[in-house]
């Protein structure tokens, strides 16, 4: 069940770039790093998934998301749910953290800056309309299991802000 | 170990997830703010992830084909193996984060020692759990500090809130014949070590937030053993309603 690395067979990309996470829908499953393995065997195309959070939702929309994205180009896929190794934010593609920044939630920090701006400690969390970092801590949890709720003092809008989960 | 013992040690563990995710779950639209209500809904949700990634595991070791949802909702009162703790009432405010802060800190303990079990589904669940109960601890806990040492109508009804859950603190470090037998296999959690941490913890806490902990209390248990307090039939009779009235019913 241990896998350290993805396996991802070159031909699937495409197809698996179409498929989206339904929550940040301007991040696909290969920016979010929750697929480990994708391999085509005798036709069938076999799916390592791993969750972001247990209790995430979307874990089962993105199953199905997968399952349709193959069968429509004619191809039976089976999806896998694997829990080790545990997801982490690292996983996250460069490309997938801009994107999410262009979408207006904020990037996960480091380990350690991510505890002392959750703690209210810190300001280190950056504005993703102004790019300001006077920004504060609203709520540790958010609209999603993923993301805690911030406000900048700047611009005064209110943002997600991406946990760091490692 | 057989299928069946390592059943009802992953049911020993499930359950106080499920129990305590239906009680935050009644407070969904019903939290006393909206940050808080977010935040109570989301730690249910963990611990529901969590728990179906238990019960879908005990599934495949059960007799006659059950599923995850045979499992979580389908069995009567006695034979759910919750802490009494988890049960307990959403009275008020200070109610919800003195449970769940005890109920944290205990947890966190256990799934950091259930990391290393020999059984390599439940040390990968555990290590998907860790990192989601670091925050529901620290959630808590801040919480915990703020109602303590906020003012003095909020320390009372937390204070008040810690004297009446105390006596069910004791029960979650109760080694039963399951646990003893998955203790010997590598399987699982020896308890008792968790205490003095469990304690240690807590009491720095409590200090801060300038709460006392109740002098010799009358400890409660039996929720283990399947023997429940008063709440838990109205808790099972909101969590099963849907699928005993429409039985195999699918989202």
């Amino acid at each position: 069940m241990v896998l350290e690395k993805t396996h991802i067979e070159k031909h699937l990309i495409p197809i698996l770039e179409a498929v989206s996470d339904p929550e940040i829908p301007v991040l696909s499953v290969l920016d979010l790093g929750v697929i480990r393995e994708a391999v085509e065997e005798e036709g069938v195309v076999k799916i390592k998934l791993t969750p972001t959070y247990s209790g995430c939702p979307a874990m089962d929309v993105i199953s199905d998301d997968l399952r349709k994205a193959f069968s429509e180009i004619g191809k039976n896929a089976v999806v896998e749910l694997i829990l080790s190794p545990a997801w982490s934010t690292d996983w996250i593609s460069e490309a997938g953290l801009k994107k999410m920044e262009a979408y207006g939630i904020a990037r996960p920090l480091s380990g350690t800056h991510d505890k002392a701006v959750l703690l209210g400690n810190e300001k280190l969390v950056k504005c993703p309309q102004c790019g300001s970092r006077n920004t504060h801590l609203v709520s540790q949890f958010g609209s999603t299991a993923c993301k805690a709720l911030f406000q900048c003092e700047d611009c005064h809008e209110p943002f997600d802000y991406f946990k760091c989960l490692k | 170990m057989s299928n069946e013992q390592l059943y009802n040690y992953i049911l020993g563990i499930a359950d106080n997830n499920l129990i305590l995710g239906q009680r935050l779950g009644e407070l969904c639209g019903h939290g006393p703010n909206l940050e808080t209500d977010i935040a109570l809904t989301n730690i249910a949700l963990d611990l529901f992830g969590q728990t179906r990634s238990y019960y879908q595991y005990a599934a495949t070791l059960s007799e006659n084909h059950k599923t995850e949802d045979d499992v979580a909702f389908l069995r009567t009162e006695r034979e759910y193996k919750n802490a009494l703790l988890v049960e307990q009432p959403n009275t008020h405010f200070g109610y919800v984060i003195a449970r769940q802060f005890l109920f944290d800190v205990f947890h966190y303990l256990f799934v950091e020692q259930l990391q290393q079990s020999k059984d390599e589904t439940l040390s990968a669940i555990a290590k998907k759990a860790i990192k989601e109960v670091s925050y529901h601890k620290r959630f808590s806990g801040d919480w915990v500090k703020r109602l303590g040492d906020g003012t003095s109508e909020s320390h009372k009804k937390i204070q008040e809130a810690v004297h009446d859950l105390w006596p069910y603190t004791q029960e979650l470090f109760e080694i039963t014949k399951t646990d003893t037998l998955a203790i010997d296999e590598g399987v699982g959690v020896n308890l008792s070590e968790l205490k003095s941490k469990y304690q240690e913890e807590v009491a720095e806490v409590f200090k801060e937030a300038t709460l006392t902990i109740p002098e010799n209390p009358f400890f409660q248990k039996g929720g283990k053993q399947g023997i429940h307090s008063e709440h838990m039939g109205y808790l099972l009779a909101d969590l099963q309603y849907m699928q005993r009235t429409y039985p195999n019913m699918n989202w």
